[in-house]
């Protein structure tokens, strides 16, 4: 556990020893807020409730979360570090997980400075806070499962731009899922089952229960799931290949 | 306190490290030798346990290093090659990490940062990025990382690559001074680090063991090694002349005339089984009044030595 933090600590440093870590921050308000007032048209709904502010996350998180995930281990392989962390007494599992907390910290960090947005809403109006405190537990899981996934395949590759975009690629599949034209389309072939499977793999589903404010052990469980199983898979390939 | 058996590692077809066994004791000094792509990186980093063997052990003070791979690296420092370390870190932050990851506990740190430190001398760039520093302040980063824990094994591949001749006079400084208590195995393609720093010297060619044993046995195995040089200035006579005079004297097996030029001569007379002429030249010489430049016993040069145990290694 203490190693675990050990490479947490330095990780979660290494986003803030350069600039990186800031313009990420300023890129992801921007966003955020374009998406909450421009598109979402927050202040023409004329209600008190951050809906179109959370409405977007599972899209903006497309190409926002590969950006943070592309670098943990691409960097390390490329730059040849891996050989001296994985040289430590730090086991592969306490390595992945100590970069993946940093990872999901530093995403943590930047959804918990859009809270203008929440003393906005509170200021105009009254607005159910229980759901808006779902909502953001939602949205920092589903950080967490892209990040996860971002993870194991940042640790497929040494080129970080080849991260990032098999990262988004692979978030766009897990959204695109629960989407009509996907499941109208998996409907004209197979029977409705097979839909509703793929529909279940979807986050968009899962994230859609949570910010109505019903956080169901059935979406934990998915997220938590999500997270676990690609950690694992990192520390499986990570182990295999770390040396190529 | 390290025991290599059989050691094996195959990438697809290629077999890196074909067999290879050793044991290394505390208080020596262990220079791997071999030409680029021998395999000693390789055995280096299945050691580290960076890599798993293919089949074979390695144990390091005990602990196997697939069974128990921390175990091991607890007792290792290691410079992997070409010092790898994180640019965007300070020595300073990068000591701090290693020193946590290696559970030194945290009011000995200080102490321990502070030792390694001095040790190399890298005081003045502490606070700079990594990135910024020269080659040779990363390497010396990179060695400090490796000793910060006061390891038992010291494991370095290539240390003093890309330093300038005062640098690498001071590693090999500071690997002697840690020598006595500790085992250290390093690789260079140096070859007079090894007679310099090394008690013991191993060759790999095509990652197989082609040699184990002292630099002064490597040494003795240059056909030149015994064998006496000699040059003279304003030869008399011509060089076929002098060459026959010199395989008279008793005990010399060989003559090889080296090159002539500028009315100098030189020879190299390789004795016969356990003779000595480095007496009867030297009379000779002064009987004949010969202006000799240079006459000395050779020691064997061991470049000549590592081409001949490693030729037909076609791979670069």
């Amino acid at each position: 556990m203490s190693r675990t933090i050990t490479v947490f600590k330095r990780e979660l440093a290494g986003y803030f020893a350069t600039p990186v870590a800031y313009v990420f921050i300023v890129v992801f308000l921007l966003f955020t807020g374009i998406t909450t007032f421009n598109v979402g048209n927050f202040y023409e709904r004329g209600q008190a409730d951050l809906m179109s502010f959370f409405f977007f996350h599972p899209w903006l998180y497309l190409f926002l979360i590969p950006a943070i995930s592309m670098r943990l281990w691409s960097e390390e392989r490329s730059s040849g570090t891996i050989e001296l962390l994985m040289t430590l007494p730090i086991s592969t599992t306490q390595a992945v997980f100590g970069k993946f907390l940093a990872a999901w910290c530093f995403a943590g960090i930047a959804l918990a400075l859009t809270f203008p947005v929440w003393v906005t809403v509170n200021v105009l109006g009254e607005p159910d806070n229980g759901v808006i405190v779902a909502s953001y537990l939602g949205s920092f899981l589903m950080a967490g499962a892209y990040l996860a996934i971002g993870s194991l395949i940042s640790s497929l590759t040494r080129n970080q731009v080849i991260a990032f975009v098999l990262s988004a690629l692979g978030c766009a599949v897990l959204v695109a899922a629960g989407s009509d034209w996907v499941l109208n389309l998996v409907r004209s072939v197979f029977p409705e089952w097979v839909a509703q499977t793929v529909a279940s793999f979807s986050v968009q589903a899962h994230f859609d229960q949570i910010t109505k404010g019903i956080i169901d052990l059935r979406d934990l469980v998915y997220f938590g799931t999500l997270l676990v199983a690609c950690l694992a898979a990192n520390a499986v390939t990570l182990n295999a290949s770390k040396a190529d | 306190m390290i025991e290599i058996q059989h050691l094996t590692k195959r990438f697809g077809a290629l077999t890196a490290v074909d067999d290879v066994s050793f044991d290394v004791a505390r208080g020596e000094v262990l220079g791997f030798l071999g030409p680029n792509g021998a395999g000693k990186s390789t055995t280096m980093k299945m050691v580290t346990g960076f890599l798993d063997p293919t089949s074979g052990t390695a144990k390091v003070c005990g602990h196997d290093v697939v069974s128990d791979p921390i175990g091991a690296q607890r007792k290792i420092g290691y410079l992997p090659e070409g010092a790898p370390l994180y640019g965007d870190m300070t020595p300073r932050g990068l000591l701090k990490f290693v020193a946590e990851a290696r559970g030194i506990p945290a009011s000995q740190r200080a102490a321990a940062i502070d030792r390694a430190v001095s040790r190399v001398h890298i005081e003045e760039v502490l606070n700079r990025r990594i990135d910024t520093l020269s080659k040779g302040y990363k390497r010396r980063v990179g060695l400090a990382q490796a000793i910060v824990h006061d390891p038992e094994v010291l494991i370095l591949d290539e240390p003093t690559d890309g330093l300038d001749p005062n640098q690498k006079h001071d590693v090999r400084e500071l690997i002697r001074e840690m020598s006595r208590d500790k085992v250290i195995v390093l690789s260079t393609h140096i070859l007079e680090e090894v007679a310099a720093v090394c008690s013991r010297a191993i060759i790999i060619a095509r990652g197989k063991l082609r040699f184990d044993g002292t630099p002064a046995d490597l040494q003795a195995m240059d056909p030149a090694h015994g064998a006496v040089s000699l040059t003279i200035g304003q030869a008399p006579g011509t060089t076929e002349a002098l060459g026959e005079s010199l395989s008279a004297i008793d005990g010399v097996a060989r003559v090889e005339p080296l090159d002539a030029a500028n009315g100098v001569a030189s020879f190299r007379l390789y004795p016969a089984e356990g003779a000595n002429v480095f007496g009867p030249l030297s009379a000779l010489a002064h009987e004949r009044g010969w202006e000799v430049d240079h006459l000395a016993v050779e020691d064997g040069r061991l470049d000549e030595v590592f081409r001949t145990v490693t030729a037909g290694d076609a791979r670069s």
